[in-house]
């Protein structure tokens, strides 16, 4: 009960194709991550599917009915925003009841839903409270809460935590995830995060200026980026890109090579270069080295902590079963 | 900020202020005061003397008080009414998008911009006149017997002419607080399943509770010394009919020259307003707390 299909969807806005085109299956129960830069599209994709911006063209299935002209309430979606969009008026009891009393559910059964949710999310005590008296995290669980009420065929989630602070995302990550596989529904989520997309989809969509440049499982992004856009986005540090020689010699236009994939040396290796900027994390060294004949530095990632300061000359070889080469056109070969 | 010291220079500063305020306010006060105790007529100067309640009982036993109490707070709901309901309903239609919306919300608020007096001569002779009136002339083209509005329904005439001229403040001020409504809780609203009366009643009007209450306790401030409408309009008649308190006073004041029985007036709707303020602080003045 929730998969979702986009055929051939385009939106515009005024004159401007921000969407020029996307095919999408999305399978019952799957958590898929919509991934990307800012301005390429993932909102408006998100608000398409949800029905709260009309599509120019193509169609929208849900559960295999045609939603293309349906209003939002009746795709029985629900939606957690940015913002979190909480009804600052109205307590907590009343924001999570308020989808169930527009429903025109019975107060009884309102009641034991809202405060089922609410066990679920750990807001028990505050139920009584506005919106303004909660902390961000708390406003976050109020409208997941609300989302959760109306048992919706499908979550959608844009950007929910990119107002919290760093421990409480990681915190929240774990348990939107949890909440997600206990309650089977399935999830569509935003975010130009690519660790929350890599920790939390079954499926991650990439998507470049409104197309979408990958589908795949989080591992199969990372093993296979299927372009240059792919391999540069999903990884953390970023892949490095090598043009010219090196890329030439192995028959590629450019060659990419993870950080985790070069193993440095102060003696041999197959490129010499000067080491930048080091930082030393503890668990892990990333060192930025400026090789000659290859323009931007290349970033490698040493576990554990290695001495190496600003300036030293260090050796860096690639792993050669791990790198990625790719043609003129930007596709891997 | 509030620092021990940062207070005490900050009362310093205000000192002066505030003096000038209170001379202001209190020396008339205090006068009006005196006045309604003594018997007081311009036309018998030198026969001043202490009469204690009498100008007060003489107020309060004319039938024209009772009267002019009930037509001002008739006169004040009425507008109330008409300028809230009005305002809220214009500014919903002025905040969805259309063509020439500058210039449409410039017209809007230009009414609050007629002189008192002007407007009331042009309702009076241009509009509600029976004879040259656009009122009257529609009435005839649909064949109707036209309505002599300032004779038959003055009460209600003089309450469109204030609403006429209160109404773009409402709808300015509601326009403003509609447009910072956030998009995201319609949406999500939306999403809901509310329809668009649902989301106005539970959305949108929570919202606005706050500009209303600005709306309502400023109308209602100045409503309750309507003048310039009446006397150029009705002179407060047919016989009492639309008199309201302001009005009255201004009958003893100067066309009786009873300025103690006018300052006992005066006294009267101080307190009047600040019985309307109290009651309106009881019932709507938590909306303005944060
Ligand atoms: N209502 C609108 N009218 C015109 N252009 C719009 C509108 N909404 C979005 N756009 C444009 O569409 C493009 C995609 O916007 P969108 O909000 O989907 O980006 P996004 O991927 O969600 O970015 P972010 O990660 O910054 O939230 C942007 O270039 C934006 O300027
Ligand atoms: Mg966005």
């Amino acid at each position: 009960m929730g998969s979702i299909t986009l055929e051939a969807v385009t939106k515009s806005f005024g004159g401007v194709k921000v969407i020029p085109g996307v095919d999408l299956e999305i399978n019952d129960g799957e958590f898929v991550v919509f991934v990307g830069p800012s301005g390429c599209g993932k909102s408006t994709l998100l608000r398409l599917i949800a029905g709260l911006e009309d599509v120019t063209s193509g169609r929208i299935l849900i559960d295999g009915q045609d939603a293309t002209g349906m209003p939002p309430a009746r795709r029985k979606l629900s939606m957690v925003f940015q913002s979190y969009a909480l009804y600052p008026h109205m307590s907590v009891y009343k924001n999570i009841a308020f989808p169930l009393k527009m429903a025109g559910m019975d107060p009884a059964k309102i009641k034991e839903k809202v405060e089922g949710a609410a066990g679920i999310l750990n807001l028990t005590d505050y139920l009584d409270r506005r919106p303004g008296q909660l902390s961000g995290g708390q406003r976050q669980r109020v409208a997941i809460g609300r989302a959760i009420v109306r048992e919706p065929s499908a979550f959608l989630f844009d950007e929910p935590l990119s107002n919290l602070d760093a421990a409480l995302r990681v915190n929240m990550r774990l348990e939107i995830s949890e909440l997600q596989k206990s309650l089977g529904t399935t999830s569509i989520y935003v975010t130009h995060d690519q660790i929350e997309a890599m920790t939390m989809a079954d499926k991650i969509v990439v998507l470049n200026a409104g197309r979408i440049e990958q589908v795949g499982s989080p591992l199969d992004l990372y093993h296979k980026p299927a372009n240059l856009f792919v391999a540069g986005f999903i990884g953390s540090p970023k892949m490095n890109l090598v043009e010219g020689e090196a890329a030439r010699s192995r028959g590629a236009t450019t060659m990419g090579i993870r950080p985790e994939h070069l193993t440095l040396s102060k003696t041999e290796g197959e490129w010499q270069g000067r080491v930048g900027v080091a930082e030393h994390l503890g668990s892990d060294t990333f060192l930025h080295v400026h090789v000659q004949g290859i323009e931007a530095p290349l970033t490698t990632r040493v576990p554990g902590n290695v001495e190496v300061s600003h300036g030293d000359t260090v050796f860096l070889t690639p792993d050669p079963a791990r790198t990625y080469l790719f043609g003129p056109d930007g596709q891997a070969l | 900020m509030a620092t021990l010291h940062t207070r005490s220079s900050a009362r310093l500063m205000l000192t002066p202020s505030v003096i000038l305020l209170l001379c202001w306010m209190i020396v008339p006060l205090a006068m009006t005061l005196y006045f309604s105790f003594l018997r007081y007529n311009l036309l018998m100067p030198g026969t001043e003397e202490w009469i204690g309640f009498l100008n007060y009982q003489f107020f309060v036993e004319d039938p024209a008080f009772w009267a002019s109490l009930i037509n001002t707070l008739l006169l004040v709901g009425g507008t109330l009414l008409i300028t809230v309901v009005g305002g809220t309903f214009l500014a919903i239609l002025l905040d969805q998008p259309f063509f020439g919306q500058g210039i449409v919300r410039l017209l809007v608020i230009a009414p609050f911009f007629v002189m008192p007096t002007v407007s009331a001569l042009v309702w009076k002779n241009m509009l509600m006149h029976p004879v040259n009136g656009l009122f009257a002339w529609v009435a005839r083209a649909f064949g109707a017997q036209p309505v002599d509005w300032l004779a038959e329904v003055p009460l209600l005439s003089v309450t469109i002419i204030v609403s006429w001229a209160w109404l773009p403040f409402a709808t300015l001020i509601i326009l403003t607080a509609l447009q910072s409504l956030d998009q995201d809780q319609k949406e999500a609203a939306e999403m809901d399943g509310a329809g668009i009366f649902s989301i106005f009643w539970h959305i949108t009007l929570p919202h606005l509770a706050r500009a209303l209450t600005v709306v309502v306790l400023i109308e209602t401030i100045f409503l309750l010394s309507v003048f310039a409408e009446i006397f150029v309009t009705t002179n407060g008649g047919p016989g009492t009919e639309s008199t309201n308190l302001t009005y009255l006073i201004y009958m003893q004041a100067l066309l009786f020259y009873d300025a103690g029985a006018a300052s006992a007036g005066g006294v009267i709707a101080i307190i009047l307003a600040n019985i309307v303020a109290i009651f309106l602080i009881r019932m709507i003045g938590k909306n303005l707390e944060a």
